[in-house]
């Protein structure tokens, strides 16, 4: 029997407001525990929640870039449980009116465009952070009521790759949008994920298991794959399948059962009283998406067709605003009619330092200015590109210019020929045999004795230079 | 509508109040004649109205993203009755 | 006559002359608390040997005249319980607006709270966890409530000016069950940032004192817009003691129907009658008027309002303040500090709210309700287009026995049937004296206006009552 996978994802987004949802305290990492509340977030008797405009702005903002419909009329309501980390033991969100619904994402994924359809968008606020230890559990409230965005998936996903490629997508769109670090590791996005398997051709969705505790995308692939086996093995061994939370432990990569005791939880929703409605008007609309910023799927198609780039390197350029707009900076003031000679610059060696210092493209520091000048000297043939490069890891290093490193480090190439004739000659003198291997056909010693030449001018002569020289000077005599 | 006493025990765990057999009994017996009292409400045609869940005809109360100052942590947990350090503690949450 | 048996006003007139400094008003408040606490018990937490010392704020236009507040109004600093145990000690960090307003206006502090019903639960006072306030009129009867203590201590001149809480007529059935004035503002007029929530759409704050233009006064200094509050409206607060003195001839009034059958005390009925024909004499214009939802609104209220409780006194769980049980384990503390820390009329209300929002239940019962709301708004705003005014009495009878009604909590909520429906519509509404019965217990008239007309009522309000001397008799103690 066949099986398809079916996957959902709710994913959580921590808007990068300066303040909390509801009250005016500000959003700081790595704080002392309870240092960064108020009465508000505490839920203290008598406090009232006011929302953050910002937070609403940038819900929007992220609504629209993936095509969501916005609901004109929407509003707070409370979800209403027990536990410590929920100071009013009750949660602010949205419940049948949330901000936003069905929207879309397309992804390729293993070489096929795939429309993954977004249910819902909605806000609310963070609980707090619970640390266990032995006799006791600790509560830090300074998360309680960071703006969260709930971002929940239509089932269109359908392998634990998909899903992979689903988070990388929204993440590197979300970034564009500046609203949210969308860092897994710091916990500014959460993803918990629904999985289900059911006979292939089967309309009907398999008994779903929710799966939380991953930490990372890889996390949430592997968990999937993993749950993909152990359901298999279930469905094919005729086990019957139970609605579950299953945790996942990456470091034995193994997904483990929640003990559920409650049944299905009944959260109580009503309508925040103390919160008013919102009413979104299609002229805010309208302002928020016609100053949305150029999405990355726009700026690849854009990048691919103005400068030609393959789809493979347009999509590295693009691979976070901030590179983007330095490339597209770069390509721009290039004034040489080739702008290949700066994308291959880009792609090529200033890659190369990026990946390597493991920073952006963007966080080089490299001016623009300093590397249209470094190339100009590989243009003109000043500098060989070996030296270039060389100057290049300079540059960022020292942030010195080009025209001072190359100076200082006696780069510039020798391309007078004159000057290369008398090197060219000793080095024929010098090898008396290559030549001879030369004449005798052998084609590579003409190669070894532009080495020579090379080395003999210790890497500054102009290679192209020397090669003709010493070609010349073979087949002359 | 009746209320029994298993709903008035199900509906106490969702509040988590604990409730003593004399308690449940006499909660029961009251919410069953609070109840019916309320059930007058269902003569009423109230299929075209909208429901009033504020009263007041304002909307888009929002505020600006501006901080103001925090508690100290001493503050914050001033009225807690556990603490660890600046921390709030309460017993192990049993899963 | 003793500084304490004055006015607000007449006090402030006092102090102006230096006829009276802040420090000897207190100290004749002091005096007659300590002679008539162990009687009254207005005042939670009394303790007979404590000396109570006043920050006396000099400036300011009340120049350190002490209001009394509330248990359930956030004083920073000063004990906040609501009259429960599950609040036991709970010092707030922070002010409640009004306590601000209160403040920049010169006003000091009290530093004994009023008693009241645990969490404002109550028509009687008999529910706070330091036992019931006693009726100066007689001893053996209820004050009122939920704000007995406040209404009491006005009433034997414990106090000079108070504030109460009205969520279901707790400001205006304890003034007509002592024979002062309470006055419930319109929804939204008052900030209830740092009240601690009954039912957040219906709870408001308000003045209980001595006669009119002292209301009048103090609604001025705590109305106005909060941004701490997303319910409080942003309009104009008007100088109400210019409504004082003036005319009421031509105004119409409405007398509803439905409020005029079984049930209500036959020397009630007369007293009001004699009230609305002295209104008459003084000009105004009165007609009967139809409110023909009056029989649903105890039911809409004791959905709403319980279903609103519920989630509001969810945060009093053990974690950050109050009571907290001893437990092993965290859900047997959430239950056990609940159960040991809630009163009986307190875990009644929270399960019936609970009840009505739960799965299955919600639309038959809180939706149901809200839209029953609708329609009792709706009879208002109908009544309000021709008639300025509805009055009515205050309460169906007089102030009844300390443990007549406390078996029988259905016959509790329905002698709240004068008062809940105006804080279910959100309008403004004033009880004042208007008469004894013949065991010399006081009756009250209840007028009611149009939103954000409080300067109607204390316009007509002030009319009966200088041309009567209800509010200048004083019970003998």
């Amino acid at each position: 029997m066949k099986y398809q996978t079916v996957i959902g994802l709710e994913v959580h987004l921590q808007l990068n407001t300066r303040t909390k949802a509801f009250c005016g305290c500000a959003i700081e990492f790595g704080q002392v525990p309870n240092s960064g509340v108020c009465p508000v977030c505490l839920g203290f008797p008598g406090t009232l929640p006011v929302y953050n405009k910002e937070a609403l702005n940038s819900a929007l903002k992220v609504a629209l870039a993936f095509s969501c419909q916005i609901q004109e009329h929407t509003k707070f309501d409370r979800k209403n449980y027990f536990y410590p980390d929920l100071p009013k033991n009750y949660q602010i969100s949205q419940f049948d009116l949330p901000l936003s619904r069905n929207g879309y994402l397309d992804i390729i994924s293993e070489g096929k465009t795939r429309r993954i359809g977004i249910t819902r968008m909605h806000l609310e606020e963070d609980a707090g952070k619970l640390i266990h230890e032995s006799n006791a559990s600790l509560v830090d409230f300074n998360r309680t009521g960071v703006p969260l965005l709930e971002i929940v998936s239509e089932p269109d996903l359908f392998s634990p790759q998909e899903a992979f490629d689903y988070l990388t997508n929204l993440k590197s769109i979300i970034e564009y949008l500046d609203v949210s670090d969308c860092d897994m590791e710091k916990g500014s996005l959460r993803c918990d994920a629904n999985i289900s398997l059911r006979a292939e051709g089967a309309k009907e969705l398999g008994v779903k298991t929710e799966l939380k505790n991953m930490n990372s995308f890889k996390g949430v692939k592997d968990a999937l794959t993993y749950e993909v086996e152990r359901q298999t093995e279930m469905l094919e061994s005729g086990q019957a399948m139970v609605q579950e939370t299953r945790l996942w432990d990456a470091d034995k990569g193994i997904t483990v059962s929640m003990r559920n005791k409650e049944g299905a939880k009944d959260y109580r929703y009503f309508p925040d009283p103390d919160l008013t409605v919102f009413i979104i008007e299609q002229d805010m609309v309208s302002r928020i998406k016609a100053n949305l910023p150029e999405l990355p799927q726009e700026k690849i198609r854009r990048f691919m067709q103005d400068y030609g780039l393959s789809e493979y390197d347009a999509k590295i350029l693009t691979s976070s605003k901030k590179d983007a707009q330095f490339a597209e900076e770069c390509i721009r003031k290039y004034p040489g009619t080739d702008k290949k000679i700066m994308v291959n610059w880009l792609i090529g060696p200033l890659l190369s330092e990026s990946n390597s210092r493991k920073l952006n493209l963007s966080e080089l520091n490299v001016d623009k200015d300093e590397l249209i000048s470094l190339i100009d000297f590989v243009e003109n043939q000043s500098i060989s590109h070996l030296s270039a490069k060389l100057v290049l890891t300079q540059m960022i290093d020292s942030q010195k210019p080009a025209g001072l490193i190359i100076k200082e480090n006696n780069m510039l190439q020798i391309s007078d020929t004159a000057e290369l004739e008398q090197i060219v000659s000793a080095v024929i003198q010098e090898n008396e045999k290559s030549v001879n291997s030369f004449k005798a056909g052998k084609t590579g010693a003409l190669m070894f004795l532009v080495g020579q030449v090379m080395k003999k001018s210790a890497g500054k002569a102009n290679p192209k230079v020397v090669g003709e020289l010493v070609k010349r000077r073979l087949t002359d005599a | 509508m009746s209320i029994d006493k298993e709903t008035v025990e199900h509906v106490a765990h969702l509040a988590r109040i604990e409730l003593k057999p004399e308690e449940l009994e006499k909660l029961s017996r009251q919410l069953h004649d609070i109840l019916g009292f309320i059930d007058k409400l269902s003569v009423l045609d109230v299929e075209q109205v909208k429901p009033a869940s504020h009263i007041l005809p304002i909307s888009n109360v929002l505020r600006e993203d501006n901080p103001h100052t925090c508690l100290t942590p001493d503050k914050a947990l001033e009225n807690a009755p556990s603490k660890s350090g600046n921390f709030s503690s309460v017993p192990k949450i049993i899963e | 006559m003793e500084l304490n048996q004055l006015t607000a006003h007449e006090l402030l007139e006092k102090l102006k002359n230096g006829q009276a400094t802040p420090e000897g008003i207190l100290d004749s408040l002091y005096v007659r608390i300590q002679t008539l606490e162990p009687k009254i018990k207005a005042y939670a937490r009394f303790k007979p040997a404590a000396k109570i010392s006043l920050n006396v704020q000099a400036g300011g236009l009340f120049a350190g005249l002490p209001v009394t507040i509330k248990d359930n109004i956030c004083t920073e600093g000063l004990n906040t319980e609501c009259c429960s145990r599950i609040l036991e000690n709970f010092r707030p960090p922070y002010d409640a607006t009004v306590i601000g307003k209160l403040k920049s206006a010169g006003c000091s502090i009290f530093p004994l709270k009023a008693n009241m019903d645990e969490f404002a639960f109550g028509s009687s006072t008999e529910n706070s966890y330091f036992g019931p306030t006693h009726n100066p009129w007689n001893l053996e009867c209820v004050p009122g409530g939920s704000s007995g203590g406040s209404a009491a201590a006005v009433a034997s001149d414990e106090a000079i000016w108070a504030l109460g809480s009205d969520t279901g007529g707790s400001i205006r059935q304890p003034a007509s069950f002592c024979g002062v004035v309470g006055l419930k503002p319109t929804y939204g007029r008052v900030s209830r940032f740092g009240l601690i929530a009954f039912a957040s759409s219906l709870d408001q704050i308000g003045p209980i004192t001595k006669d009119v233009e002292d209301a009048a006064i103090l609604t001025r200094i705590i109305s106005g817009y909060d941004q701490n509050d997303s319910t409080s409206v942003n309009q104009d607060v008007p100088d109400y003691s210019v409504s004082l003195g003036k005319d009421i001839k031509g105004l119409k009034i409405g007398i509803p129907k439905e409020y005029f059958v079984e049930g209500m005390d036959p020397q009630v009925k007369s007293i009001i009658e004699e009230a609305i024909n002295k209104l008459k004499s003084l000009g105004a214009v009165s007609n009967q008027v139809s409110l023909p939802h009056t029989q649903y609104a105890v039911p809409v209220y004791y959905i709403i309002a319980t279903a609103e409780a519920s989630s509001n006194l969810a945060r009093f769980d053990g974690v950050q303040y109050g009571y907290r049980a001893k437990s092993d384990s965290l859900i047997e503390m959430y239950k056990k500090t609940r159960a040991e820390g809630f009163g009986e009329e307190a875990k009644r209300r929270i399960i019936l709210g609970t009840f009505a929002l739960s799965h299955g239940y919600y639309d038959a019962y809180y939706l149901r309700a809200l839209k029953v709301r609708t329609l009792i708004k709706n009879d208002f705003d109908a009544v309000f287009k021709e008639f300025d005014f509805i009055v009515a009495p205050t309460s169906p009878t007089p102030a009844f026995k300390i443990g007549e009604r406390a078996e029988d909590p259905l016959k509790m909520y329905l002698s709240d049937i004068y008062t809940i429906s105006v804080n279910l519509a959100g309008i403004p509404a004033i009880s004042i004296p208007c008469g004894f019965t013949k065991d010399g217990l006081p009756v009250g008239l209840q007028i009611m206006a149009k939103p954000f007309n409080e300067e109607m009522l204390f316009r007509l309000a002030h009319a009966f009552e200088q041309n009567t001397e209800w509010h200048k008799i004083k019970p003998r103690l």
